[in-house]
């Protein structure tokens, strides 16, 4: 699945950025592939938002879209 | 050293002293260091080769130098060429750092630290992460960076006075033992190890100018530098689960249509109460009409007519409608200084409070329908404070067809905030119906220009990224010394080509020119337009500044019907010279003069096609 599939509050872990510049970025901004992240918020067609620990930020839809994700599920 | 921008050109450094470059990620409390740190005597100056500016000042013997605020540094965008620039010729560097965002913060500081220079690192807004339950274990994070880490709160100066007691003892850090091979492998070829560090981290700019091939382990070095960085708050951090607050929801609502779209529409109120209606009418009634028309006025009148004749040709160019010393003075310092302050508070409020990147995120959806993504909505948002600048901020941008797109809609459709002050006074007289009709028009020339420059233009547009900070509390002290900078910035702009404006129509008015103009455009204005003829003395204005050509129409007697469609007309007019100036520079000459006569061909389509409309509805 890719980010733009997430739902809100659902938790993922980010697997595979095309692009190599937002990749650089999201590797500075702490959630590069490997890192688990929780949806935030889903603007209907619009951003996607991503939160780890206390750092947030604003994904645009066409971007999500090109970003491969997992599910992580809740350990019981 | 000799990069492409040197600090050691755009500022003094006395001799023997030692520099100390504040360096930190945005909106982490920089500047209340920098205050703090060198007191009254700063200085500001514009980094050769950009628009970024940096400030300077003495701490003792030594001199404190900021930068703008940066994720890492490399060439991504001009802030962080030149934060790499001054970094790279430090002396010491005091990195600040988040206490609630060290998973983003420390990325920098270990890219700081793997530079070789001296550090030290003041863990600020600890009061927060305390409030937030968030531990930081200060002995271990020191331990594992290797260089003094300083707990501070800087809004309540406490800690100030440890950070600058601990700059003696600033020092290298630990560097990733496999990055510091690499380096020392670099080391006879490139002796400066902050450069290497950006040679491996393919900077082509630095690489370039030590005619080396970049390392091309960007991607290896961040990921490394990320690992350790994920590793150091995992140990050095203590977080129990916090509630989530109100002022996070309050974040996430404002990126939601709803409540995020009223809540935009309550800013821009307020927006529109302060500049449209506190300043533009309650300020400028003061400093207009009674400071500036009646006591300079009668002043300035007094002393000319003491030496010159009134009617004389120097006497109109100097004290004549359009005079030097009459009409361009009252209406820069009467009219403009207020609004353009005005403006740039609130601007700078919300930039300090965390809110711009949230519009963004609301408004992404509907900018990527005009091929730009929510990111453009800083410059768009710039543009109504002063056009120019923001055209220089189109640099942000992504692609070049996003910055095409977002120059010409900013040239032709927005209105900055000399011009809008004068449209409000014209308008608000006419009374909702009027300025729904203004508005709306407007809002459907964006709309068309940027569908049909999106549909026209090769290539694809970027998707948004964008972090985005906790919401705070903005700073007065920072929110007024914001303001001044960006006051006096737009001010010594403005001011020369007011003047050369006026000083342009007292010749023609003199020579008879004007009417000449008047006469070849009466075809537009009178029959396109279906306004007097006098009205083309406000568009000659237009050339010049539309606030200028605005302002002209005051004084020509037109009907409500007339008055808007001049205004829609002179809204869509040519950007100012400055902006003129401005756009060529940014944008290739062919995209420049099709902007500029794009924008002349828009005004005076738009206006006449609102002149039949309003005739045949009437």
């Amino acid at each position: 699945m890719t980010l733009a599939d997430v739902k809100q509050g659902q938790k993922i872990v980010i697997r595979h950025i095309a692009d190599p510049l937002v990749r650089v970025q999201a590797i500075r901004f702490g959630i590069a592939e490997g890192a688990e992240v929780t949806c935030s918020s889903v603007i209907a067609s619009g951003p996607i938002t991503v939160k780890k620990n206390m750092q947030e930020i604003a994904v645009g839809r066409g971007l999500a879209k090109k970003i491969r994700v997992s599910p992580v599920e809740d350990k019981i | 050293m000799q990069h492409c921008h040197d600090i050691n050109k755009a500022i003094a450094i006395p001799a023997g002293a030692r520099k100390i470059v504040l360096v930190g990620n945005p909106n982490v409390g920089k500047s209340v260091f920098f205050n703090a740190l060198t007191g009254l005597y700063v200085d500001v100056s514009n980094f050769p080769g950009t628009t970024v500016e940096i400030s300077y000042g003495p701490l003792g013997r030594d001199v404190v130098i900021d930068t703008p605020g940066v994720y890492g540094i490399s060439s991504f965008n001009d802030e962080e060429k030149v934060a790499r620039d001054v970094i790279l010729d430090a002396d010491i560097v005091l990195n600040i750092v988040d206490a609630c965002h060290l998973e983003r913060d420390l990325f920098l500081t270990l890219q700081v630290i793997d530079t070789g220079k001296p550090v030290v690192v003041a863990l600020n807004m600890m009061d927060e992460a305390k409030a937030r339950k968030r531990m930081v274990d200060v002995d271990l994070l020191s331990d594992l960076l290797g260089v003094p880490v300083i707990p501070t709160v800087a809004t309540r100066k406490s800690g100030i006075d440890q950070v600058k007691a601990a700059l003696d003892s600033a020092r290298p850090g630990i560097i990733d033992h496999e990055l510091a091979q690499h380096l020392a492998a670099l080391q006879n070829r490139v002796a400066k190890q902050g450069d290497a560090l950006l040679i491996l981290e393919d900077d082509p700019h630095v690489a370039e100018y030590h005619g080396v091939e970049p390392g091309g382990m960007r991607e290896e070095i961040y990921r490394r530098r990320r690992r350790r960085v994920d590793d150091i708050v995992r140990h050095a951090v203590k977080e129990e689960c916090a509630k989530v607050s109100f002022r996070e929801r309050l974040g996430q609502w404002m990126m939601r249509p709803f409540p995020g779209i009223p809540i935009l529409m309550a800013v821009l109120a307020a927006a529109y109460w302060l500049i449209g209606v506190f300043v533009a009418q309650t300020v400028v009634e003061i400093t207009e009409e009674v400071i500036m028309s009646q006591y300079y006025y009668n002043f300035i009148m007094r002393l000319v007519t003491r030496f010159i004749a009134a009617d004389s040709a120097l006497g109109a160019i100097l004290a004549g409608e359009f005079g030097l010393l009459t009409m361009t003075p009252i209406y820069l310092f009467g009219l403009l200084l207020p609004l353009v302050v005005g403006f740039y508070l609130f601007l700078s409020a919300m930039e300090d409070s965390g809110y711009l990147p949230r519009v963004a995120t609301l408004t992404d959806r509907a900018l990527t329908g005009i091929g730009l993504n929510g990111r453009a909505i800083i410059p768009i948002i710039l543009g109504f404070g002063c056009v120019t600048m923001a055209t220089i901020t189109t640099r942000l941008l992504g692609s070049r067809r996003e910055r095409v797109i977002a120059t010409a809609l900013l040239g032709i459709t927005i209105p900055c905030s000399a011009q809008l002050g004068v449209i409000a006074g014209l308008i608000s007289p006419l009374g909702p119906g009027y300025i729904v009709i203004y508005v709306v028009t407007i809002v459907v020339v964006f709309g068309l220009v940027g569908r049909g420059l999106h549909r026209v233009l090769p290539g694809e547009s970027t998707h948004l990224l964008i972090d985005l900070p906790p919401l705070r509390l903005p700073r007065l002290e920072n929110v007024l010394k914001k303001t001044f900078h960006r006051t006096w910035h737009f001010l010594s702009e403005a001011a020369p080509l007011f003047a050369l404006g006026a000083l342009l129509i007292t010749v023609l008015q003199l020579t008879g020119l004007l009417d000449v103009f008047q006469n070849i455009m009466a075809p537009v204005t009178t029959g396109l337009l279906r306004l007097p003829r006098e009205t083309a003395t406000a568009f000659i204005m237009g050339i010049m500044r539309r606030d200028f050509g605005a302002a002209g129409l005051y004084d020509i007697n037109l009907t409500p019907v007339q008055t808007l469609v001049a205004l829609v007309t002179i809204t869509l007019f040519v950007p100012c010279i400055a902006s003129v100036m401005i756009i060529f520079k940014e944008r290739t000459w062919k995209e420049s003069a099709a902007i500029w006569a794009g924008s002349f061909v828009t005004a005076f389509l738009t206006g006449g096609i609102l002149a039949w409309l309003m005739g045949w509805l009437a």
